[in-house]
């Protein structure tokens, strides 16, 4: 649905983007992750065709934006980060004017009325927009990106602002809207991303060092070999006992849990199973282990991970990622002008 | 271009800047039509568009203002640029209806026609001229209003700009005169709006002015789509 291929673009000096590859599937919600400033706004921007891109291709359902920029906008819904209200219209009729400016065939008044119901913003449609909470602002935008139902819906940060219950709902919304729309959603709340998303592209420094589902994220970059223990008896024995394992490359030591029981992270050298290691040694000297269990890496981890400027492993491994997972890039990959 | 004509006209009556500029235009051009006519026994109405030029001078620039710089500033830009609309028609609708506002404006000059003709009769050819001159001089500032706003996110800076453009312009006629050097006196000179609106207020429908008028306001519309055209590139 849609296909972005070896984006570019630069602002003076600074490259924001640096050949972004990436496509989207038709009903499949793709999170985009990525720090301040490391292209997001601006992919989502040039994708709906407000910016244009110095390199590259963005194709909407077959449209490419820069040859047929009418027809690839007019499967596009897009809210931006600041939703763009008119702060002087009521909200049906800034609603209005949205559909007329889209020209949209549906019938009006059943139209509007149906994403109005949807958003539940019935309530507050012959007010003011700029007499509203941030909430409701929030809410007649994802509404203006609604109208006409456009197949593609683009969302930069639909959440921020909100409080909890409406992020809930907003984020049950969402999740309904997948299953008839094709949605890049783009958000600092990694777990919103976890739960919503279907695929997750991460970018850092206007390059994509990520993209595989969330599990799979997970599962690449946990790390197998850090364990955590916490054994009975005496820590500096425990802890001078597991640092003379072999492999065993550092051992630090946690929270005292509860009387003569004591936590441990264990790290180990890569491909190397030291548990069994550790439940011998434990046992020949007769310190009980009470829990043994591999220390899971959550999407922040994995996020920190990847964007980290020094991580060129990270980087290495999100590439390395891309290629075992048979992405759908073009591999004609060239370095902006 | 029709939902953007709605929302731009429409949105000079939701904030104060419709009422004030048809008020203050009202006013003046009232003032003006009963000294220039009233008080001199005069049905000749040029000198009452003669006088208005200076106003639309000031009033159009409080009319431009806000047109895209109101927009870059709210962010609402990207409503219009990420819509299935084409760029020119984004300008053509500002455009449109900046100028039906001031058409709402300059058509009081038909009133005080039809009031003259109530008591004399009224040289219907000149006072159409007038008319016609008034609103081709509109339009051209509009248009140079319009692309002064869409170079910021200033109102005020808009809008002061757009009066001293408007001014220097008035200054063309004067520099004409002044500068000794004929090529660049005789450039003053062909670009002088006032003696061009001048042959209007005289009831001659010049073609070159005519085609003088439009040609500079297709040139600044064109400007405009040129500015947003080229932010996307940047």
């Amino acid at each position: 649905m849609i296909e972005v291929k070896n984006l570019c673009k630069k602002y003076a000096d600074k490259i924001a983007l640096n050949s972004v590859n990436f496509s989207v599937n038709k009903g499949e919600i793709l999170g985009f992750l990525g720090p301040n400033g490391a292209g997001k706004t601006t992919t989502m921007n040039i994708i709906t065709g407000y910016l244009s891109a110095d390199e590259g291709t963005v194709t909407i359902d077959g449209a490419e934006i820069f040859e047929n920029p009418i027809r690839a906008k007019s499967k596009i819904g897009y809210l931006p980060e600041i939703p763009p209200l008119y702060l002087d219209m009521p909200v049906y009729r800034y609603l209005e004017f949205i559909y007329e400016l889209k020209r949209i065939k549906l019938n009006k008044k059943e139209h509007l009325y149906e994403i109005c119901n949807l958003l539940d913003i019935l309530d507050v449609k012959d007010r003011i927009i700029k007499n509203l909470s941030k909430g409701y602002k929030q809410r007649i935008g994802f509404a203006a990106a609604l109208v006409g139902y456009p197949p593609v819906l683009i969302l930069d940060e639909p959440t921020v602002g909100l409080d909890p219950k409406q992020i809930t709902e907003l984020r049950e919304f969402i999740k309904k809207l997948g299953k008839n729309h094709t949605v890049i959603l783009s958000s600092h709340i990694l777990s919103e991303v976890q739960a919503l998303c279907d695929r997750i592209v991460v970018i850092n420094n206007g390059k994509i060092v990520a993209d595989d589902t969330s599990k799979n994220l997970s599962e690449n970059f946990s790390d197998k070999n850090k364990i955590l223990v916490q054994i009975e008896g005496e820590k500096t024995k425990i802890r001078s006992l597991l640092s003379n394992i072999k492999g065993i490359k550092s051992v630090s030591m946690g929270k005292e849990v509860s009387e003569d029981i004591y936590e441990f992270t264990v790290n180990a050298g890569r491909d190397i199973n030291i548990r069994k290691d550790i439940f011998d040694i434990c046992a020949k000297n007769r310190f009980p282990i009470l829990l043994m269990k591999l220390e899971e890496t959550n999407l922040e981890d994995i996020f920190l991970q990847l964007t980290s400027d020094d991580a060129n492993f990270a980087m290495n491994k999100g590439l390395q990622q891309k290629e075992s997972t048979a992405k759908k890039y073009d591999k004609n990959e060239e370095a902006p002008k | 271009m029709k939902a953007i004509i709605k929302r731009e006209f429409n949105s000079y009556f939701t904030s104060p800047i419709g009422y004030i500029v048809l008020a203050a235009f009202f006013a003046f051009a009232g003032f003006y039509f009963y000294v220039t006519c009233l008080i001199a026994n005069s049905s000749n109405l040029s000198y009452t568009f003669s006088n208005i030029f200076i106003i639309t001078i000031f009033l159009i620039p409080i009319l431009t203002m806000r047109v895209f710089s109101e927009e870059k500033k709210q962010k609402t830009d990207v409503v219009l640029f990420t819509s299935p609309v084409k760029l020119y028609s984004v300008v053509l609708g500002k455009f449109v209806a900046s100028l039906s506002i001031f058409s709402i404006c300059i058509s009081i000059n038909l009133l005080f026609a039809v009031i003259i003709a109530f008591f004399t009769q009224v040289n219907v050819a000149s006072v159409l001229g007038n008319f016609l001159g008034l609103f081709l001089l509109s339009a051209t500032l509009i248009s140079i209003g319009i692309f002064l706003s869409s170079l910021t996110e200033n109102q005020i800076i808009s809008a002061i700009s757009c009066i001293g453009v408007g001014l220097f312009i008035l200054l063309f006629d004067t520099l004409s005169h002044i500068i000794q050097i004929k090529f660049i006196s005789n450039i003053f000179s062909d670009l002088s709006f006032m003696s061009r609106y001048d042959n209007f207020t005289l009831g001659i429908i010049n073609f070159s002015d005519v085609v003088f008028f439009l040609s500079v306001c297709a040139i600044f519309l064109f400007l405009t789509v040129r500015v947003f055209e080229k932010k996307r590139w940047d």
